[in-house]
């Protein structure tokens, strides 16, 4: 099952992952810009409008019963950040010609109704539909101030804005709340004229037809967007932070503190020769129930109720978040920096080294069972690298890294930002 | 070990009951890089009353004990199962929900080692006063943490509004002062009461080979058939919901509700039926393509976090929906008036047939999942029902059911609201560097 992949046009690409082992068919189509104040938020409020209805089906309720024909194809858009750019998806799931009861096939007329979605909106006035635009700028509004909601996601979003100040990353893919419900349908129906000429394109398939008849249907569908284009996708790696350690603490009315900490990797990222080794580094460090900061930090000192780290590989950061009581805020920031100063000094022993690398090579290998995992994947790594490696092919690379490698770049990785999220002060 | 075809699924289940009353279903998928286990108990966070060892006195227990036991499963006198099974390169958890606790791992390679440690932490309990305590600290932590949870808050005032009595109104993690008083005799009771082979099933799925699993499963877990404790789930309820409305104060943005139908459980070997039912109910009110989904949409009272389901327990059922909303009231006003609609002209020919249709495909679609496939067989087996047969419960269900079912439960009577509304959600910011 490997994946091919080839242009259509330049900065038009079309991957095909062809497999019989799912039910269903993934299509997706990813319009990738650089990340920016000016146009971030038309990008994430465009698509939620194209989806309020088509030419054909103006209204969700019949857009929606097009969908439910097809046995309840999932169709919808996903606005994704990878490093500093903002991913404009439109995401199509339906199940797999041998599975529909009266024998039909799927996949074309998917197609068909994603590529409506896209290129041929419900207008007036030949600009977006007035309502749509107002309704769902402010859905978006609602959606980028409920934020706040999930307090483990809300810090670590605060956290990565604090840190990456000045930085494209710091944007919120979802753009500004008061940007959103300013945009009216004219100056929208111009921002995503740009992006449908701009932008870098990704199609993905997974799914068991043949490349070739995924080819034909996206050509058919699609054929407005199959045109060359010269887009450049920077992302600003900062490999170590600045002087000091910037500290940031917000007060709400919450139970519970949460505690994020934010690393530089030292400018290893996706692609470059340590990543293998960062990818075990963080398994280690925090990444399983085997690692330290589970073993040490929750389990043996109970200073937190979770506690773990993750990689942003395309941007090089890595960040831990856990969930603290407020009068543990200072042990368990020392306790988790503790645990770093170990894998640094190589202080872990074989079982740990092997409990992280399969740790690794499992999640790499387990991608395979998931369709959107592998789209996700995919397009990611075409975006940040310009090319695909297989799970196997990074598997058989992490098998390889030794307990010194892992020391090295945990050498590498420095502190730039805590962000604490405490009880409100009274008054 | 016998098997059974579902030849337009496309799947292969094998099946065998062992002399001590395990159950062990195994799921044929060799096109998977994983493999997936999943070993779970008929014993959850509603099931706190049951007939003591003796076998006359009822024993209560504290609201949490099943959610506690779980985690204290994981504790062997070899050390931790999370770590043996991390060490293997496997990842490994588990759920207590409000009828059903559940271990699973899942892993590339290992799959046996791996097995044997899953079947031998969950049937093998280790208790010790220090560990209890400490768990006590953890717990508590989780506890706080659903606190925060606008929607796990809003979920459990909506069942205190519905239900007067039963179970279900317990939150699954109990509270503070309840988890306080657990002891290991407790729990290792709780653990003789309900982890009995008898009252389990072992689910697996992908490259699997059933009769090792079967060997294994003989070789590791007692050999005692007995049943499990007799559960109390209390006096029938009442048709009506308790409370028409409760409201509560967080940190959150905008208001967000659950509102739900009180309805009445399925009889044996209906259950599954009445899901499919009740799900299609719940697809034909205020699912995206039906007509109430789109006014309210475009009135701007609902988004697309709006979510309407079915949910069960043996002893209760209710329709249930939740979202964000500026005017909950509205949308539960306009919900009764469409339930109305539908009850006096029953459901569209067209929506219903589409419906459906887009229904049979979703429930292929999380066929892809090993996870959710093991889990929906293990339930069904609780149930005594057989989840993949599906495309059957499909073509036996008509529209004038689901009408029904409308006209039954979704009225003023039996409906309830929970709020959580907006209080001081805004941050305070310090900094310094």
């Amino acid at each position: 099952m490997q994946i091919r992949h080839k242009a259509l046009a330049e900065g038009v690409e079309l991957a095909v992952c062809q497999s019989e082992q799912f039910k269903t068919g993934l299509l997706s189509v990813t319009l990738a810009v650089p990340l920016a104040q000016r146009t971030a938020t038309a990008y994430a409020l465009a698509p939620e409008v194209l989806f309020r209805g088509s030419r054909n089906y103006p209204d969700m309720e019949r857009l929606s019963a097009a969908a439910d024909q097809l046995y309840g194809a999932v169709i919808g858009p996903g606005v994704r950040q990878r490093g500093e750019s903002q991913c404009v998806s439109f995401l199509c799931s339906f199940i797999d010609d041998r599975y529909a009861l009266d024998g039909t096939a799927l996949l074309e007329p998917a197609a068909q109704l994603l590529g409506e979605v896209l290129l041929d909106p419900a207008t007036e006035g030949g600009v977006f539909c007035k309502d749509y635009v107002a309704g769902e700028g402010a859905n978006l509004a609602d959606e980028i101030n409920a934020r706040v909601n999930d307090k483990r996601g809300w810090s670590i979003f605060r956290l990565t804005q604090e840190m990456c100040a000045g930085e494209a990353y710091a944007l919120d893919k979802l753009g500004d709340a008061q940007q959103a419900v300013a945009l009216g349908p004219q100056e929208l129906w111009g921002h995503y004229q740009r992006l449908l000429e701009g932008a870098r394109v990704i199609f993905y398939y997974g799914g068991s037809a043949e490349p070739d008849r995924v080819e034909q249907a996206v050509r058919r569908s699609f054929a407005s967007l199959i045109r060359d284009r010269n887009t450049h996708l920077p992302c600003q790696v900062v490999a170590r932070p600045g002087q000091g350690v910037r500290r940031v603490e917000e007060g709400m009315d919450v139970t519970q503190g949460k505690l994020a900490m934010g690393f530089r990797t030292g400018g290893v990222t996706m692609g470059t020769p340590d990543y293998p080794a960062l990818l075990v580094c963080n398994a280690l460090y925090g990444g399983t129930a085997h690692s330290k900061l589970f073993r040490n930090v929750r389990e043996r000192m109970s200073l937190c109720y979770f506690v773990s780290s993750m990689l942003d590989a395309v941007k090089g950061l890595m960040v831990v978040s856990s969930g603290v009581e407020f009068a543990q805020f200072d042990r368990a920031e020392q306790a988790i920096l503790e645990q770093l100063e170990a894998v640094r000094r190589g202080d872990f022993d074989q079982a740990e080294h092997q409990a992280a690398v399969r740790s690794v090579v499992n999640a790499l290998l387990s991608r395979r069972d998931s369709q959107g995992q592998m789209e996700q994947d995919c397009v990611t790594q075409l975006l940040a690298v310009g090319g695909w490696t297989a799970p196997e092919e990074l598997a058989a690379a992490v098998e390889r890294v030794s307990p010194q490698q892992v020391a090295h770049v945990a050498g590498q990785i420095g502190l730039d930002t805590v962000y604490r999220l405490t009880e409100k002060e009274e008054g | 070990m016998e098997h059974t075809d579902y030849a337009a699924l496309g799947e292969r289940v094998y099946a065998s009951k062992l002399p001590n009353g395990l159950q062990i279903l195994a799921l044929r998928r060799p096109e998977y890089s994983r493999q997936f286990a999943f070993f779970a108990t008929r014993y959850g966070g509603m099931d706190l009353r049951f007939r003591g060892e003796d076998g006359t006195g009822w024993v209560d227990t504290p609201a949490g004990i099943a959610h506690f036991l779980e985690h204290k499963m994981f504790d062997t006198e070899d050390g931790n199962a999370l770590e043996i099974l991390a060490a293997n390169g496997a990842v490994d958890n588990a759920f207590t929900a409000a009828h059903i606790t559940g271990y699973y791992f899942e892993g590339t390679r290992g799959f046996e080692e791996n097995l044997r440690t899953l079947l031998s932490f969950v049937s093998v309990p280790y208790f010790t006063p220090e560990s209890v305590a400490k768990e006590q600290g953890i717990i508590t932590q989780e506890i706080r943490m659903c606190q925060d949870e606008p929607e796990t808050v809003a979920y459990y005032q909506l069942l205190e509004c519905l239900y007067a009595h039963h179970p279900i109104r317990n939150q699954v993690v109990g509270t503070v002062e309840s988890i306080a008083g657990l002891t290991p005799e407790l729990l290792y009771a709780c653990h003789r009461a309900f982890y009995r082979p008898g009252n389990m099933v072992l689910c697996v799925a992908g490259r699997v080979d059933p009769d090792r699993v079967a060997d294994l499963a003989r070789e590791i877990l007692p050999p005692d058939a007995s049943a499990a404790a007799q559960v109390d789930l209390g006096q029938p309820e009442p048709p009506g919901a308790v409370r028409p409305t409760a409201r509560r104060e967080m940190a959150v943005s905008m208001p967000l509700f659950a509102l739900g139908f009180k309805g009445e459980p399925a009889p044996a070997g209906e259950r599954l039926r009445q899901e499919l039912v009740g799900q299609l109910a719940c697809e034909v009110l205020l699912g995206p393509s039906s007509p109430l989904y789109r006014r309210l949409y475009e009135q701007g009272l609902v988004n697309a976090t709006l979510d309407c389901y079915y949910d069960a327990a043996p002893g209760c059922a209710h329709l249930m929906v939740s979202g964000e909303s500026r005017d909950p009231e509205q949308v539960l006003e306009q919900l009764l008036q469409e339930a109305g609609r539908l009850a006096r002209d029953g459901v569209d020919e067209g929506l219903w047939e589409r419906l459906k249709r887009a229904a049979y495909g979703g429930m292929v679609r999380r066929l892809n999942s090993l996870e959710s496939t093991c889990i929906d067989l293990a339930q069904a087996y609780f149930e005594g029902e057989d989840y993949l047969r599906f495309p059957q419960r499909f073509q036996s269900v008509e529209r004038e059911h689901v009408r029904q079912l409308i006209a039954r439960w979704c009225t003023r009577e039996r409906a309830a609201l929970s709020l959580i509304l907006p209080a001081g959600g805004a941050a305070q910011s310090r900094e310094r560097r």
